[in-house]
């Protein structure tokens, strides 16, 4: 082959792959997604990257012709970091989305920028519920404390629970978990018999256990970090309230499937309101825990599933806008979408851009060995009370 | 009046562990006047040994308490040897900057192999529970926790005032140079004493796992009860710390129990009102540097 004919190979090979350019040079969606991947919201974190993963690893990255791309920052729940690397991803990497948010603190940093910016801003975990209210471009997928707290409220007035002491994390969930409860508690005819704030950084509850159970109340109602539970579950069975007769009732955060396993037998028995069990006898939800646990070696909780579903809306508006990723129009696309999620049908109810979705009461039990919450009761389509009652 | 008695016990049970988790920085800092913000690492990981080696190989626990012992003192003498070693006459600040570097890796590495999340020792099923003893609710871990911890106590006490171990010790931080002069191996004697420091600190972070919780942010959480002990208690004996520790467990679980709003902030309260009464501590010398 002469020189002159190599050249024109090559000239033409060039041409041929610039022709092609247009297919590769698809747009790219950018989700900037922050989250707590290290310090002691970790867990949350990694559960919601994690379900991230394993939902584009199931559909794909291409949404209506365009990549995805999703960029995972760390923020350690620190709302300066937050804002810091939500300002980043906005200015310099121009993302479409930003998602995430571990604690109720870090999603509030992040909204004004997501007002500005006009991008959809997806909580996948943070539950305080005047989230929503902050911005119109937040949309959550995760839950609030009053749709669980109000539903035990009711359940354990209704349930020959009569007298409840409370032992609560003195910081806003935990504050927001106490008033949603007495509320619907008190209402029912219920009395709060012992009103107890732990500190956050609590080493021990023995000294707080002794006086819940001095107090001789029907219930418990706990409200704890995501953590502390499990030394909650095994000081209350070592001062012997589960023999006194004294229940444990509360939102299902306690009852996280992640920490439920090391909780020991102690947990048996807790009766507690929340939107996910692993154990959701659903087909939808059977086949997300056995993926889950295929690619990850652990049981998903109810924080991978608010970053499922937290993706999952982020596809369905693409696909609504036709990949168009104008702020307002996602908005707009989101609002009012439903489907089946894990956790049973959700909907982003189209006013508040909350969610809306069932609370079960479920009861902890040994099944083949492990210990799950076990749904019994279901109370469909809860709203967030938290904004109606304004 | 049983109530108290029960609040008493698990005061008691609560400052017993802190000692034992404390006593070790106290002789780094009294003794050996280096000042080891890295201690809390070594308690985690002696937990971390004895939650390994009892829930996923299957150790009884009273086994594996030993061996978190032995491990944490390994760690502690090759850090020793290797590191800590330079830094003995340094300032105090180059010592506090170098140890909660450490402290931060520490955290980091748990966190990485570890996972983040809390973890618990499976216990025995002879260690759980309350039994009643004239009416008094007496926790049998916490009961456990006493007597392992008052054993130690005697113990140590009496390795330090009778021993010849415990006057070449005396000697070596009196007067390091006279005592290498008399023939006392100064720096073995310092690195033996900074490996049981470091064994006690993991024994400690074992048996506290049960009760405080154990995760990878253990050493950066209780740091400042491990000081808080050590202030009090003044650092130039094993009696300070003790009596330090025991009166704030005792003071913190009261607190809590009887005016449960104010409970946190006992311990701080009790804590600044002994170092404006005894600033050098309950038992405190003036600085003898």
């Amino acid at each position: 082959m002469s020189i002159r004919s190599q050249m024109l190979l090559a000239a033409g090979s060039v041409a041929a792959m610039l022709a092609l350019a247009p297919a590769y040079a698809q747009e790219t969606v950018k989700i900037g997604l922050i989250l707590p991947m290290t310090g002691g919201q970790a867990s949350t974190g990694k559960q919601i990257d994690n379900a991230v993963k394993l939902y584009m690893q199931q559909n794909g990255d291409i949404v209506a012709g365009k990549k995805i791309e999703v960029i995972l920052k760390d923020d350690a729940a620190v709302p300066d970091n937050t804002k810091r690397l939500a300002q980043e991803l906005i200015v310099n990497e121009k993302v479409n989305f930003i998602a995430g948010f571990g604690v109720t603190p870090a999603a509030l940093a992040a909204a004004p920028l997501a007002t500005q910016a006009k991008i959809p801003e997806i909580v996948m975990a943070a539950g305080t519920s005047i989230i929503t209210e902050r911005s119109p471009y937040i949309v959550r997928t995760s839950f609030t404390l009053a749709q669980s707290c109000t539903i035990i409220g009711d359940w354990a007035a209704k349930n020959g629970i009569k007298k409840v002491a409370t032992l609560t994390s003195d910081y806003a969930p935990g504050n927001d978990a106490l008033n949603f409860f007495k509320q619907n508690f008190t209402a029912g005819g219920g009395e709060i018999v012992e009103e107890v704030k732990v500190p956050l950084q609590n080493p021990d509850f023995s000294p707080f256990l002794q006086r819940m159970k001095d107090s001789k109340p029907d219930a418990v109602f706990v409200f704890v970090p995501a953590g502390q539970g499990g030394s909650f579950m095994k000081q209350y069975a070592e001062r012997g309230l589960d023999k006194a007769g004294i229940k444990v009732i509360g939102p299902g955060d306690v009852m996280d499937d992640d920490l439920l396993n090391g909780m020991g037998d102690a947990a048996l028995g807790t009766v507690t309101a929340h939107l996910y069990s692993a154990a959701h006898p659903s087909a939808a939800n059977k086949e997300f825990v056995a993926a889950y646990k295929k690619a990850f070696g652990q049981r998903p909780g109810f924080m991978a599933v608010g970053g499922y579903d937290g993706i999952r809306l982020i596809y369905e508006a693409l696909k609504k806008t036709g990949g168009k990723t104008d702020g307002d129009a996602l908005i707009a696309a989101m609002k009012g979408a439903k489907w089946e999620s894990p956790r049973g049908p959700i909907m982003i109810d189209p006013e508040t851009r909350d969610i809306v979705q069932n609370i079960y009461i479920r009861k902890v039990e040994k099944v083949d060995g492990e210990l799950y919450n076990v749904e019994f009761a279901t109370f469909e389509a809860v709203k967030d009370s938290g904004k109606t009652k304004k | 009046m049983t109530t108290l008695f029960t609040i008493l016990f698990d005061g008691v049970a609560y400052g017993m562990l802190l000692f034992v988790l404390a006593c070790g920085l106290a002789v780094t800092l009294g003794l050996m006047n280096f000042v080891n913000l890295a201690h809390g690492a070594f308690a985690m990981t002696g937990g971390y040994i004895c939650a390994v080696l009892v829930n996923n190989q299957g150790w009884p626990f009273f086994s594996a308490l030993p061996l978190a012992f032995v491990v944490s003192a390994l760690i502690g003498v090759a850090l020793e040897r290797t590191l800590y070693r330079h830094l003995y006459t340094r300032s105090h600040l180059d010592q506090v900057l170098f140890t909660i570097g450490l402290t931060f890796m520490s955290v980091a590495a748990v966190d990485y192999i570890m996972g983040s999340s809390r973890i618990f020792i499976k216990l025995p099923a002879a260690l759980e529970g309350q039994f009643d003893f004239f009416g008094v609710g007496i926790g049998r871990y916490r009961l456990m926790i006493i007597v392992i911890c008052g054993l130690l106590t005697v113990a140590l006490q009496l390795i330090l005032a009778k021993t010849r171990f415990g006057s070449r010790l005396r000697a070596a931080v009196d007067d390091p140079r006279a005592a290498s002069g008399l023939g006392i191996n100064v720096p073995q004697v310092f690195a033996f004493t900074f490996a049981f420091g470091c064994g006690l600190a993991g024994l400690g972070g074992a048996l506290s796992a049960e009760i405080l919780g154990l995760d990878p942010y253990f050493p950066l959480k209780f740091m400042i009860y491990f000081l808080i002990v050590v202030t009090v208690g003044g650092s130039s004996s094993i009696t300070g710390p003790f009596l330090a520790s025991l009166l704030l467990g005792i003071g913190d679980v009261a607190g809590k129990y009887y005016v449960p709003k104010m409970g946190p902030f006992v311990i701080y309260t009790i804590m600044i009102v002994i170092l404006i009464w005894r600033p050098n501590g309950l038992f405190g010398r003036a600085a003898a540097r």
